[in-house]
């Protein structure tokens, strides 16, 4: 009973831990510029599919690693120039269109370039699992948890003790006040992107040997990133985290003891029941309106 | 406002020359099955675009109601042998309580919370026609009855006459399809010029404006998601008729975004120009399915270079560089 149990806790925690990631990198774009990105799956996708291939062609694995990183950050600086600084005035609805553009532009690419097969990613250190109270845990895991604290240890430095991270912070609350200081708020947007790109890539590259990935794995995990965000409030940090480990938990627990065709239903209802009592999420801030 | 309902008057002519001279261009039944797919799919877009282009809410499952219109047709006339007028109605019927069930909360929340909310809405739809599979037919799908009136029925195969001419299915349907869609022109833009128009668009404009004014804000924005609903839930069952067979993908998440993105590249608020965005949209897959591999590329990127430069959509730019040409031409200063 209870080995199932956390059986399912290491599954969804595992998972719970790559939705908090993407939800991390939604954050900081909405944060900076108030655009929901729904092409963030495909920095996913690119980090774990360049790394597969590089690796495929001989390139040492740690060497591979950083050129998927860095390529996913040259394209989230390049989405955030090319596609959504020059519709600066447009509508919601347009910004959410055009991320979707882009969201296929990449898929297409990825799949002229990588086909549409299913790739497998070994493990980063030993296939064999670890046995805890009955319970197996994948060693990746540990990699996929402990990539992902030093990932939020190192954003929240980032945010609070850098002057970079305080110019995409003070960007955030006020765009005009923080371009009065002196902030260039172009280079803080680009920024954003760039690390929310970063983040994305590395969370795919980790995740890639539990997943596989393929083309078109960006799409699904892109929206969990979303409905993680939303549970914990658009613009929290916390928020984030605490919604994608919600999220993974959850999903785990309902595939585990309901049924697993309907452990999506589960994550979406339960993304209705937290909005329908809390319209702005768990953490999210409350605005006054200004008329 | 006189002026207004004649132009839109205009409008609804100039859709019913192009509906019926389409047949008089193309002869492949293949071209009038794309033409009938747009016409239904069309008729979806103009009621989403009441929620979207009018009282400027936004959905992102809508494809939702356009699958369970389609799957309670397609269920009760084909496994229960209903015909096919009740299963539409009674179908829209049960949608309409849906939306209106679902609407009240939901639409209480803004921008980002409301398009979370109804893609996951839309997602619970999709997921549930996926998976019961002893009444749907599960992933793969399930055949549909064809269309039938107090027992005359219309099919794409069958052969009809009309005015004393010998029309083929593919005809016929298509003439249909056009119909309806005139219809649902004429009732969308009929609700735009009544009271519950001005609402809506004074909920557009500015909720809070709106219900300082006296406008219950809630109400109108309920009973739009409704009437939209119902539109995407017809549709959606007369576009399982007519294909014969319905899968969950047309109840997904993609074809929502289809669907929104019609609205969005064709013109929100424009009835015509969201029509237009449906025949956008349907025809570009066709063209660039000679590209092959780079199908997926160029989709991707055409669609954001439009919204890039064409931010209100593809009509309200043609009309508005088609006015300063005019305005030009006409030797004004300005």
């Amino acid at each position: 009973m209870f080995s199932e149990f956390l059986q399912y806790l290491f599954t969804g925690i595992t998972i719970g831990a790559t939705y908090a990631l993407i939800a991390l990198g939604f954050t900081l774009i909405y944060n900076a510029s108030h655009v929901i990105n729904f092409a963030q799956g495909e920095f996913l996708m690119v980090g774990g599919m360049a790394t597969v291939s590089l690796t495929a062609m001989g390139v040492p694995m740690l060497l591979a690693v950083v050129l998927a990183v860095i390529l996913a950050g040259v394209l989230g600086i390049a989405l955030q120039r090319l596609a959504i600084a020059p519709a600066k005035n447009a509508d919601v609805v347009t910004l959410i269109i055009i991320t979707i553009g882009a969201s296929i532009f990449i898929r297409g690419l990825a799949q002229l370039v990588w086909g549409k097969e299913y790739h497998v990613m070994a493990n980063f250190s030993s296939d064999e699992p670890i046995q805890v109270f009955g319970a197996v845990l994948n060693t990746q895991s540990l990699w996929v948890l402990g990539v992902g604290a030093i990932l939020v240890a190192v954003l929240v430095y980032f945010f609070t003790r850098t002057l970079t991270g305080k110019a995409i912070l003070a960007t955030s609350m006020n765009k005009d006040a923080a371009r009065l200081v002196g902030i260039r708020t172009q280079v803080v947007l680009m920024l954003a992107f760039m690390v929310s790109a970063l983040l994305g890539s590395i969370a795919g590259i980790v995740v890639a040997p539990i997943t596989f990935t393929s083309y078109d794995i960006g799409i699904i995990l892109g929206l969990k990133g979303f409905v993680a965000a939303a549970i914990g409030g658009l613009g929290s940090g916390m928020g984030a985290v605490v919604g994608g480990l919600a999220l993974g938990v959850v999903e785990a627990m309902a595939a585990g003891y309901l049924s697993s065709d309907y452990k999506d239903a589960v994550a979406f209802s339960m993304i209705l029941l937290v909005l329908f009592f809390l319209p702005r999420g768990l953490f999210g801030a409350k605005v006054v309106e200004r008329v | 406002m006189a002026q207004l309902s004649q132009f839109r008057l205009k409008g609804l002519l100039i859709l019913a020359i192009v509906i019926f001279a389409v047949p008089l261009f193309i002869t492949n039944p293949f071209h009038y099955g794309l033409a009938t797919q747009i016409a239904l799919i069309a008729g979806a877009v103009v009621g989403l675009n009441l929620l979207v282009g009018f009282a400027g809410q936004i959905s992102l499952g809508h494809a939702g109601f356009f699958g369970l219109g389609a799957y309670f047709s397609a269920i009760t006339t084909s496994t229960y042998g209903w015909s096919a007028i009740p299963a539409l109605v009674v179908g829209a019927i049960g949608v309409a309580i849906i939306a209106w069930v679902v609407g009240r909360p939901i639409l209480r929340l803004k921008g980002h919370y409301l398009s979370m909310a109804t893609l996951a809405v839309g997602f619970i739809i999709a997921i549930i026609l996926n998976n019961e599979r002893e009444i749907t037919g599960g992933p793969d799908g399930m055949p549909v009855v064809p269309f039938d009136v107090f027992g005359w029925e219309l099919s794409p195969f069958g052969q009809y006459t009309l005015f004393g001419m010998e029309i083929s299915g593919d005809l016929a349907w298509y003439l249909f399809a056009g119909v309806i869609l005139l219809v649902a022109v004429w009732l969308a833009q009929n609700l735009i010029d009544s009271p519950i128009g001005r609402a809506l668009r004074s909920v557009h404009g500015s909720e809070v404006a709106a219900s300082v004014v006296g406008v219950n804000t809630a109400k109108y924005k309920s009973l739009v998601f409704v009437i939209s609903a119902v539109y995407a839930s017809v549709m959606g069952a007369l576009y399982a008729h007519y294909q014969g067979f319905v899968t969950p993908a047309i109840a997904g998440f993609d074809f929502s975004i289809i669907l929104i993105t019609m609205v969005v590249l064709g013109g929100m608020g424009s009835t015509i120009g969201v029509i237009i965005g449906a025949v956008v949209l349907e025809l570009l897959p066709q063209l660039l399915a000679d590209f092959q591999d780079m199908e997926m590329v160029l989709f991707g990127l055409i669609l954001m270079l439009t919204m890039i430069f064409m931010p209100k959509g593809l009509l309200p730019t043609a009309a508005n560089l088609l006015a300063k040409r005019r305005k030009k031409s006409a030797g004004g200063d300005v």
